[in-house]
């Protein structure tokens, strides 16, 4: 009797550690090229806008107020389905605004000029070079592109917050609840997320796939420009040329692709 | 063996039931959470670590704890320890499936915590946490089950546990490395951004833990028929000793490099803890009272006189096992979000869904530490009189 138990739970034991490690197997098989399978082969948009490195230019002198950031910002959230949350705490912002001391932390100095001081500076996602998001993440649920762009699986996330944490540009919200009865009009285009996943900025991916750009940089006449980091030839290129540009804490050595014209 | 956690008095029954009932209203609480999401914490977008991620540290530091009475025993053949190890493995046991239970509680979608395995990513520290823990968990239950079932039936465990045990022995400072790892390489924040991290956790981790160990030993003494033993809980003092000067002894090595560079994102976090910052220091009573418990542990423990007397002892061991626990459980992960990466600060204090909640967890891990504890006193009652020419206990 306390024999058989005993093998019934060793050949229980040997089975669940099979089920549990066999996904684990698989990652490490397919990535020994076995390569028979055939891949499915995704077509992309023949109007897709393509970079082999994205980056975005902001001409903050074309700003004033906070009142020519806020269409810019409403566009975004409009379009991603960005809940208006009434707690603070529990916000979600993919594109926002704040000061030049909070954004360029390490180059305030209490004697800098009036324009600057007040002047509101936007703030997302810097899409890095070397994402430390990325590197924290435990599913891969978030993850750099070869076009540079830094995305989010909501679908994967587990929701433990890593990535919030390791992010040093503060460009991460959590849904501590339910979003969707706070979105005001949902965009059907995009899909709304589900409380327990963190999201963020994603460079207008889905926009780029068919054509069109980013909703910040249509809404911002002219002020925002993305385009090919890689491509001398390019407009991001051209101004920051032309132009004497900053980024956010590049001594940590993220690599934002996010420069401010100031 | 597990049946002789059945069989007890009216006492004990309470006990269990108390716990049950704490645990009852814990995942309750944890059900509303499920439904309405991590928003009935004080978490926020700025602190978006809290209490139960705090608790995982501070845990993973007890349950690391543990190997403080098995290292001296198998490593250094100290005899005395025999009767004890197993009581440091069965608290590491408790512990570390209290830390799992964390984790768990944490994740904005539990259900989905199998990703971690389904798509292994060696790059995130988590990754290796999740490896750690559960190995942990894993040797010390083998081996604790093992050998308290060789003391039983009055033969030498068998051959294949040394090396686990050996293992487990290295295993427990690398959970606490881990989990300090999962901290200390982001980049973007200064307070946890200190090679110390790993050493200090250690060093905190190593008197918090025995010092749990030396009351859990008064509590059986008293409770039961089975003696720990004096010797066994006068040496484990002296651990406690050194690990709690060592442990302020690096603190202290890291307020002098924070406040002699004046580096403002590595300061501002100690300034929040310890005098506030912009109007803003709901912790600052809570630290001070940590140091002051650290620094009168110190007081108490390097006096012979106080250390060896056990009414002394046994409340040094509470007010340093409450010190560190502030220090890690409250100061340590909210600290390191305030200021945010921006440099605001917004505060955080866990509300009492998240307070219950936790106590739930706690219960559970007292629960399975009384029924482990149980097993073990109980067969240590059972063989005293054998006991001692036996060499595995």
């Amino acid at each position: 009797m306390e024999n058989s138990r005993r093998s019934f739970l060793k050949v229980a034991g040997i089975t669940a550690l099979g089920i549990g490690t066999k996904p684990v197997l698989d990652v490490f098989a397919s990535s020994g090229g076995h390569g028979e399978e055939p891949k499915p082969e995704v077509y992309s948009n023949e109007k897709a806008l393509t970079a082999e490195k994205w980056g975005m230019v902001i001409d903050t002198t074309k700003f004033h107020s906070a009142e020519d950031l806020a269409p810019i910002i409403e566009a975004c959230h409009k379009i991603h389905n960005v809940p208006d949350l009434p707690d603070s705490k529990h916000e979600i912002m993919w594109l926002w605004e704040d000061e030049y001391k909070h954004v360029f932390t390490h180059r305030e100095h209490e004697l800098i000029n009036d324009r600057i001081k007040h002047l509101p500076f936007l703030v997302l996602c810097n899409h890095c070079e070397k994402p430390a998001c990325v590197r924290a993440c435990p599913t891969k649920a978030t993850f750099k592109r070869d076009d540079g762009i830094v995305l989010m699986d909501f679908h994967r996330c587990i929701g433990c917050r890593f990535c919030m944490a390791a992010c040093p540009y503060g460009s991460r919200s959590f849904n501590f609840r339910d979003p969707r009865p706070f979105i005001k009009e949902e965009n059907k285009e995009f899909p709304t997320r589900m409380k327990g996943v963190v999201e963020k900025c994603n460079f207008c991916a889905e926009r780029l796939a068919v054509g069109k750009m980013p909703a910040c940089v249509e809404a911002s006449n002219g002020a925002i420009t993305v385009g090919d980091l890689d491509d001398p030839e390019s407009e991001v290129r051209e101004l920051l040329r032309t132009n004497y540009t900053i980024r956010r804490k590049p001594d940590l050595g993220a690599g934002p692709s996010v420069y401010y014209i100031v | 063996m597990l049946e002789l956690a059945l069989k007890g008095d009216k006492k004990y029954w309470g006990w269990v039931i108390a716990l049950l009932a704490v645990i009852g209203v814990g995942f309750a609480v944890y059900l509303k959470q499920l439904d309405f999401g991590l928003g009935i914490t004080g978490m926020s977008r700025d602190v978006s670590w809290g209490f139960y991620i705090a608790q995982f540290t501070f845990l993973v530091g007890v349950a690391a704890g543990g190997v403080m009475v098995v290292l001296p025993k198998y490593l250094h053949d100290y005899k005395a320890f025999g009767r004890i190890t197993i009581l440091g493995e069965f608290l590491a046991i408790a512990a570390v499936t209290m830390c799992l239970l964390f984790i768990i509680a944490d994740l904005g979608q539990p259900m989905r915590a199998f990703n971690v395995i389904l798509y292994p990513t060696p790059g995130s520290v988590l990754f290796w946490d999740m490896i750690v823990l559960n190995g942990y968990l894993f040797l010390n239950i083998v081996i604790g089950w093992n050998v308290l079932e060789a003391e039983r039936n009055n033969i030498h465990y068998a051959k294949w546990v040394k090396p686990l045990i050996i293992t487990s022995i290295v295993w427990a400072p690398a959970i606490h490395t881990v989990t300090a790892f999962l901290y200390c390489g982001l980049p973007g924040r200064g307070f946890w951004m200190t090679a110390i991290l790993a050493p200090r956790f250690l060093a905190s981790a190593f008197a918090a833990g025995p010092a749990l160990l030396i009351l859990l030993c008064l509590i059986i003494r008293k409770v039961t028929k089975f003696d720990p033993g004096k010797e066994q809980i006068q040496s484990l003092a002296k651990i406690v000793t050194y690990a709690i000067i060592i442990n302020v002894f690096f603190l202290l090595c890291e307020v002098f490099v924070v406040f002699y560079s004046r580096i403002p994102s590595h300061m501002s976090h100690l300034q929040y803890l310890f005098a506030g910052l912009h109007g803003h220091g709901a912790l600052v009573p809570w630290m001070w009272t940590s140091m002051a418990f650290m620094a009168t542990s110190i007081v108490l423990l390097v006096i012979p006189a106080t250390r060896k007397h056990e009414g002394v002892l046994a409340f040094t061991c509470v007010i340093l096992f409450l010190g560190t626990w502030i220090d890690k459980g409250m100061g340590m992960i909210s600290g390191g979000f305030v200021p945010n990466p921006l440099h605001h600060v917004t505060e955080y204090m866990p509300t009492l869904p998240e307070i219950l909640i936790t106590l739930g967890v706690y219960a559970t891990g007292i629960l399975i530490l009384t029924i482990l504890f149980k097993v073990a006193v109980n067969v240590k009652e059972e063989v005293s009189g054998v006991t001692d020419s036996c060499e595995s206990c």
